[in-house]
C-alpha cells in the first residue's frame, strides 16, 4: 500500500464525489465552482498518470477558461432573469422590451 | 449572493440515480483495469520514430508531425466555433463595474509574467511538456483578465486585429502544409532537415490563434465595427 496508491485512490474518490456534487447541486453558482474544482483535481490526476501536457491543458482550458465561460453565462442568466422579474412586476407597457 | 429557486433543480430521485450511475461507471472502470492486462500501446513506436523527426517531446511529435492532419482539423474546428459564436449576434455589453484594486494590482504582475510563460511554453514544447495549446490558453487567460479589469485598447472591441488573429493559425498551417508539397512530397510531409523550424512556425501562429479564439469565446459575440 504505497503512498502513490493511496494518493491515486483519494484522487479517484474525490473526482467521483465532485462530479456527483457538481451535477446534483441545487445552486447553479455552487455547481460551477465545483466544476472548476473538478477540472483542477482532474489536472492533478493527469499529472499522476504521467501526462504533463494534458495536465497543463486541462488546468488552463478545462478548469480555467471553461469556468470563466460558465461564470459569465451564469451572470448573464441572472441579469436576464432579474430584469424579466422586474418587467413582470411592473404593469406591462405596450411595446416594452425587457432586454 | 442570493440563491434563486431554479425551476430545473434536481430532485432526490435524480440525484440518487446520478450517484448510482457514477458508482457503476467507477466500479466498471476499476474492474476493467484490474481484470485484463493492459495493451502495450504505441509508446515505443513513437519514441523510436521521434528520433527521426527531430523533436524530443513525443507528444509534440505526435501532435504536429505524425498526426499533423488531426491538429489541422482541430484548429479548423476551433476557428469555425468562433465563427459560429460570432454568427449568433453582437458581443453583449459587459456589466461595467469598477474592477477591484486587488485585480488591477495583480494584473500589472500577472500580464507581463503570463507573456513570458506563454513564450516559454511555446519554445519548450519541442523538448519538454508544453506546446501551442498550452501557451495559447495561458495567453487567452491573460486576455480574459484584461477584459475583466476593464482595460481595453479602444472604446469598442478591436475588430480587424481580432479577425486577423483568428485566421492566422489555420492559414499558416495550410500554407505550410501546401508549400512542402513542392518537391513531390505529400500534403503536410515536412522535408527532413527543417521539421523543427516548420513546426515552430506553425505552433507560433497557432498559439496566437488559439488565444484570440478562446478570448473571443469569452467575449461571446461579434466585435463592433469601428467607424
Amino acid at each position: 500500500m504505497s503512498a502513490g496508491l493511496i494518493l491515486d485512490g483519494l484522487l479517484a474518490v474525490i473526482l467521483i464525489w465532485l462530479a456527483w456534487a457538481a451535477l446534483s447541486s441545487r445552486d447553479l453558482f455552487r455547481a460551477i465552482v465545483l466544476f472548476i474544482a473538478f477540472g483542477l483535481v482532474l489536472s492533478m490526476a493527469w499529472a499522476r498518470l504521467g501526462a504533463p501536457d494534458v495536465a497543463l491543458a486541462e488546468a488552463a482550458i478545462g478548469a480555467g477558461l471553461t469556468g470563466a465561460l460558465l461564470l459569465a453565462t451564469w451572470g448573464r442568466l441572472r441579469r436576464r432573469r432579474s430584469s424579466k422579474e422586474q418587467s413582470q412586476a411592473r404593469p406591462p407597457d405596450g411595446g416594452d422590451n425587457a432586454d | 449572493m442570493q440563491t434563486e429557486r431554479d425551476p430545473c433543480e434536481p430532485g432526490v430521485v435524480l440525484r440518487g440515480m446520478l450517484a448510482v450511475l457514477l458508482a457503476c461507471v467507477a466500479c466498471g472502470l476499476c474492474w476493467l483495469l484490474w481484470s485484463a492486462p493492459l495493451a502495450p500501446g504505441l509508446g515505443d513506436a513513437v519514441r523510436a520514430a521521434s528520433a527521426q523527426s527531430g523533436i524530443a517531446n513525443p507528444v509534440t511529435a505526435v501532435l504536429l508531425d505524425f498526426r499533423g492532419y488531426d491538429t489541422l482539423l482541430e484548429i479548423a474546428v476551433m476557428t469555425s466555433t468562433l465563427v459560429g459564436v460570432w454568427a449568433l449576434g453582437p458581443a453583449p455589453k459587459l456589466h461595467e463595474r469598477p474592477p477591484s484594486p486587488v485585480l488591477l494590482g495583480l494584473d500589472s504582475a500577472l500580464i507581463p509574467f503570463a507573456a513570458v510563460i506563454c513564450g516559454y511554453l511555446l519554445w519548450v514544447g519541442a523538448t519538454r511538456a508544453g506546446g501551442a495549446f498550452q501557451a495559447g490558453s495561458v495567453l487567452a487567460a491573460t486576455g480574459v483578465l484584461f477584459i475583466l479589469s476593464g482595460r481595453r485598447p479602444r472604446l469598442g472591441l478591436p475588430d480587424a486585429p481580432m479577425r486577423w488573429g483568428v485566421v492566422l493559425g489555420l492559414a499558416t498551417f495550410l500554407v505550410v502544409a501546401l508549400a512542402v508539397m513542392g518537391d513531390g512530397r505529400q500534403f503536410l510531409e515536412y522535408p527532413p532537415g527543417s521539421t523543427k523550424t516548420l513546426i515552430l512556425v506553425i505552433e507560433a501562429a497557432a498559439t496566437v490563434s488559439i488565444a484570440v479564439i478562446l478570448a473571443g469565446l469569452f467575449i461571446g459575440g461579434r466585435p463592433d465595427r469601428e467607424p
